[in-house]
């Protein structure tokens, strides 16, 4: 009995426990596909139907968005526009920060204050992000209102927003990318290869000049990885948003009230029924068409990568 | 190694982000799929051993109409299929108008409606049949010095024609216009009372009563609508042409920002058949007034 343990064992016993072992390895694998097909197949049959009875250039360019008027209309542009303009302004104002945290935190940063600041970024990366929207709610907001008011002092045409705005929610996406832009950066800053650094340096260039004329660019493929993924969680965040954006459809203005296609769903899947609520699907394809965008991006960017350092 | 990490992490992200779109779709649609065995069994004899018999009773109540009564209905559906086990409610929600007119046609047992019956449709035989009363309160932030609002005014601010306190008697500061989702009931009663539907400048739509207490209690400059049980003292109740906001003046009359829910039938209860009649005796029990003032909700007189 006791011999069936040892490393020798029988060669029955080995073959059937590598059988096993591939086929629960297998299993896996194809468990985690067929969510994918799953959602995939579910979100192209709740979404396009909507397409079809309303026309997709009036779901797609329409700009008018009233699902339970009497003749309604549900154009999403405004909404596709929204999400757009908010993770590209939230990427302007996260990446640049993000990335120079990952610069200092691998370059310039001695190792005591690395040891500090890392936990806490990645501290960050676990955070809630009802909490981010709630401390956008209680403590954004309000700022946003007194710049509101002293923006657009004496108008008669703004529509006043109370500080829920697109600026607001930027500032929230912007947040809630910099862990994942600063991990994945430094990360891949860290694993440019020292020699290029000490030739840099041995050949008379600064630290300043070494970090942004050889480390960056050794490191472009993986900082692009960040980037990419800070557009995924940007793009793909509802919670904090539906918080602090205000949710009313509108051109997507720094000081005005809008929804994004995450918000747009969230906000009136509750009670919506029919078309309408095929609608509702129709916009978690757009977004679903968007994230498999990005996610050949990063495929691209990936391969790329590989290629570069096989070279 | 890293980039198998990172495939990973994205298949997740999108498999979490798309699991997020798609979870609230079945929650809804609760026990509405007609089961149409049978119509309800003919009353016989004696109407008030029905409460007494309640458990024994078996058959299906049909119900259709509005979709802001969805709530409430569906809370007494589930409730009352427990105290009746045998007993099937189907409910669907169609609209006010499409609910009375299936019950004038005799294809549903109750034509749910969120307003009172025109004189013709009562003139066709259907009946009104209170069952509660839904009540809207206008709120803004506890600073503002403005206490009542005529309905003209509140037209106006909320279409975007008012965008100043001032306007309306209040201080120099601007009108932040808040309301909730489209689909919400609500804000359908909001519109439909004041014959504003979709047009409404809203600068923010939040999706629950919760959130628009919360949103008015701290925008200065706020202004919002709510259920009228929700409101305490974190907002201040607004007077409507100088009427307040209170249920003696709903079930007087006087305050216009209020609607009956309707549950319509072909002729007097004493009418219906006996599982019809049981279902009324119900929502007339304690426990069935607990599930109308639960959902928020008048009980009428």
């Amino acid at each position: 009995m006791k011999q069936s343990f040892s490393i020798v064992g029988s060669s029955k016993a080995k073959s059937l426990t590598e059988k096993i072992a591939s086929r629960i390895f297998l299993v896996c694998g194809v468990f985690a596909i067929l969510a994918v097909v799953v959602i995939t197949a579910y979100m192209i049959i709740q979404g396009t139907p909507a397409l079809g009875k309303v026309g997709i250039g009036e779901v797609l360019l329409g700009t008018s968005w009233a699902p339970t008027a009497d003749s309604p209309s549900f154009g999403i542009l405004y909404i596709i526009l929204t999400s757009i303009i908010g993770t590209a302004l939230a990427l302007l104002i996260g990446v640049p920060i993000g990335l120079f945290t990952a610069i200092f935190l691998s370059e310039v940063a001695p190792a005591r204050v690395t040891k500090i600041v890392k936990p806490v970024i990645e501290l960050l990366a676990g955070i809630p992000s009802v909490v981010y929207g709630l401390v956008g709610l209680l403590v954004l907001n309000p700022l946003m209102y007194k710049l509101e008011l002293a923006v657009f002092k004496g108008s008669t045409t703004h529509q006043w927003t109370g500080g829920a705005n697109l600026l607001c929610a930027v500032l929230v996406l912007a947040i809630m990318i910099l862990p994942t832009v600063i991990n994945i950066s430094e990360s891949a800053l860290r694993a440019v290869p020292r020699d290029y650094r000490m030739t840099s340096l041995a050949l008379g260039a600064t630290r300043i000049q070494t970090i942004f004329h050889v480390t960056l660019p050794a490191a472009k493929s993986g900082i692009a990885t960040a980037v990419v993924l800070g557009v995924g969680r940007a793009i793909g965040e509802a919670m904090a948003i539906t918080m602090v954006a205000g949710n009313s459809v509108n051109l997507p203005l720094p000081f005005n009230s809008v929804r994004f296609l995450t918000t747009a769903m969230v906000s009136e899947m509750s009670y919506s029924s029919g078309l309408h609520r095929q609608v509702l699907f129709t916009i978690g394809l757009v977004l679903f068409v968007f994230i498999m965008i990005i996610n050949l991006v990063l495929s691209r960017i990936m391969k790329k990568g590989a290629q570069d350092a096989g070279k | 190694m890293r980039k198998k990490i990172l495939a990973a992490v994205m298949t997740g992200m999108m498999l979490f982000s798309l699991a997020a779109c798609g979870s609230s779709n079945e929650e809804t649609t609760a026990a509405t799929t007609a089961e149409a065995q049978g119509d309800s069994t003919e009353a016989e004899g004696d109407t008030t051993e029905a409460t007494q018999a309640a458990g024994d009773l078996s058959g299906s109540i049909s119900l259709s109409g509005s979709t802001s009564m969805e709530v409430v209905v569906t809370a007494l559906q589930e409730a009352f299929m427990e105290a009746n086990p045998d007993v099937t409610v189907n409910a669907e929600y169609v609209g006010s108008g499409a609910g009375i007119e299936a019950v004038t046609a005799g294809t549903v047992d109750i034509g749910n409606s969120s307003r009172a019956l025109t004189d013709e449709e009562k003139s066709a035989g259907v009946v009104e049949n209170i069952i509660a009363i839904d009540g809207i309160a206008i709120v803004t932030d506890p600073s503002n010095e403005v206490s009542s609002l005529t309905q003209d005014q509140l037209v106006s601010i909320y279409t975007g024609e008012i965008t100043n306190w001032s306007e309306v008697g209040g201080s120099d500061s601007p009108i932040v216009v808040i309301g909730r989702e489209a689909g919400s009931g609500t804000r359908g009663a909001f519109e439909e009372i004041l014959g504003i539907e979709d047009q409404c400048a809203y600068s923010s739509e939040l999706d629950s009563t919760g959130g628009v207490m919360a949103r008015v209690a701290a925008t200065p400059g706020a202004i919002g609508y709510v259920s009228l049980d929700v409101v305490d003292d974190t907002v201040k109740p607004l007077q409507l042409d100088g009427v307040d906001a209170t249920e003696e003046n709903i079930k007087a009359g006087t305050y216009v920002l209020s609607r009956p829910f309707v549950m319509a039938t072909k002729g007097e209860i004493s009418e219906q058949s006996e599982l019809v009649q049981a279902w009324f005796d119900y929502i007339a029990s304690p426990e069935g007034q607990d599930i109308i003032t639960g959902a928020g909700l008048i009980l009428p007189d």
